[in-house]
């Protein structure tokens, strides 16, 4: 039996070991990882460098702690890109545990502004959180008829009549675009609901698995923009130049795609010499 | 009559909703509104009924002593704890414990246990992708190429493979997607159409 045999019938415990090691030593490196800039990202940059200042842009925060890797840097960039615009930023969650994920955005990038742009972010004036409701498809649906009827009152209780930058909003009509980053299939419904039925803008940021699936809306003009995974992330801080936690973690990911390849590319060599030897079909 | 009444129900909402689609006058949009604010109503019922679900059957696990009910003692205290640190009274979402609980035990649990796909996906991509076939051979060229496509190190190579990576992304998986999406859609409408004439009765319960 020679080597590639042997790697290709390499204990799975070997792999974990490896991956492990790769992942700890390159989250210790400091270097920048080389980002190219795809156009669906660019569009959605694009959109918010496009938006008047005092212009509404709604934050659709849909996605779970297991997620938060990919979803947060995401969230972090656009969010900061837009406060330092002026822009007015309205924010759901509608996944269960998309409220304390939207939170925590929303008060580190309240701090983030100010300390960056130099602008005081003021919550109900500048960005206003109206929190979880379950059953995503009914809540977007209502949203698009007015944002009263699934929100009648925010995150904390206050009735949105009662929120200056509320007054006057009544759906979708009423903001220039929505922005959904997500790690679950209720992008579905943002696409049928929101865009299909409303008409609102849409674009995507999803997780690094789901990103493949959303192509045909972006090619049908459904979505107008997509951000994939890390990687997307990653273009819109470079986008944003700033770099953050995206762009230190493609440093990993780079790395350990490289070693799944390498270790393909040898169990299919092993494979084949298997297979010349008549050991396997 | 038992029958015969959800199955009106059921014909006359899927049929209106179906019309109200293609009519843009203010008083379909406010029936519209009116019957969302139902469904509303209802998607809340749902949410009690799942968790009385999942009271009973966390409970009837514990006195039972099924295997690992102990598990059923964390679900429990988690469940009533997050609500008892949400109440108004006790500060509500924004109160110590809520957020403590949040932060530094729901989101580093939820993270681990995703992160952990990242090695089960690597041993399964090791031992899975072989080019046993044509097509796994052109499954594992494309996943290698869409792989490889924001590798920074390949040089001029990393343009042309980011290049091929959008060409498949964007025409064979695209065409793949639609058909399988139309499909899907098509699939939909005729549930929707049996639901509504009473065909499909799944909803009833057993016949």
């Amino acid at each position: 039996m020679n080597i590639f045999e042997r790697i290709s019938r390499l204990d799975r415990r070997w792999i974990y070991l490896i991956l492990a090691a790769v992942v700890v030593i390159t989250v210790m490196l400091k270097y920048e990882t080389p980002i190219r800039i795809s156009p669906e990202v660019r569009s959605v940059y694009d959109f918010v460098e496009a938006q008047p200042p005092g212009s509404y842009i709604h934050m659709a925060i849909d996605y779970d702690p297991g997620s938060l890797a990919e979803m947060h840097p995401m969230t972090y960039a656009i969010m900061e890109q837009a406060l330092c615009r002026k822009l007015k930023i309205i924010m759901t969650a509608l996944s269960p545990n998309g409220p304390g994920m939207a939170e925590q955005a929303m008060l580190d990038i309240m701090d983030s502004v100010k300390m960056h742009c130099g602008r005081e972010v003021v919550y109900g004036k500048d960005i206003v959180f109206l929190g979880y409701k379950p059953y995503p498809g009914i809540v977007i649906l209502s949203m698009g008829q007015n944002y009263r009827l699934s929100f009648p009152s925010d995150y904390y209780n206050t009735p949105l009549d009662s929120i200056d930058m509320m007054k006057g909003i009544a759906n979708y009509g009423d903001v220039n675009g929505i922005i959904l980053i997500t790690g679950t299939s209720g992008v579905d419904y943002w696409i049928s609901y929101a865009n299909g039925r409303y008409n609102a803008p849409l674009a995507v940021g999803l997780t690094g698995v789901m990103a493949a699936d959303y192509y045909p809306y972006l090619r049908s003009g459904q979505i107008f923009g997509l951000m994939g995974g890390m990687l997307g992330a990653a273009e819109y801080e470079k986008l944003v130049k700033r770099p953050g936690r995206a762009m230190e973690a493609m440093r990993v990911q780079v790395w350990t795609h490289i070693v799944i390849i390498l270790f393909i590319i040898i169990g299919n060599i092993g494979y084949l010499i298997s297979r010349r030897k008549g050991e396997v079909k | 009559m038992k029958k015969e009444i959800p199955l009106l129900i059921v014909f006359v909402s899927g049929l209106f909703m179906a019309v109200q689609f293609f009519v843009p006058h203010s008083t379909s949009e406010k029936i519209y509104e009116f019957v969302m604010e139902w469904t509303i109503i209802i998607g809340i019922f749902a949410l009690a009924l799942g968790i009385w679900s999942l009271i009973r059957v966390s409970v009837n696990r514990i006195r039972r002593r099924t295997p690992n009910w102990q598990y059923s003692i964390v679900i429990l205290a988690g469940m009533f704890g997050m609500v008892i640190f949400g109440l108004s009274f006790l500060g509500g979402v924004r109160s110590y414990m809520f957020r403590h609980f949040f932060d530094y035990v729901m989101i580093p649990l939820h993270a681990t246990m995703f992160s952990l796909l990242a090695f089960f996906i690597a041993s399964a991509a090791f031992r899975a992708f072989r080019a046993r076939t044509a097509l796994a051979t052109v499954l594992l060229l494309s996943a290698l190429i869409l792989m490889l496509r924001f590798n920074p190190y390949l040089g001029p190579l990393g343009d042309q493979d980011a290049a091929l990576a959008a060409w498949i992304l964007n025409v064979p998986n695209l065409a793949a997607k639609r058909a399988i999406i139309i499909g899907i859609g098509l699939g939909i409408v005729a549930t929707a159409l049996k639901v509504i004439l009473g065909i499909e009765r799944g909803y009833m319960g057993s016949d």
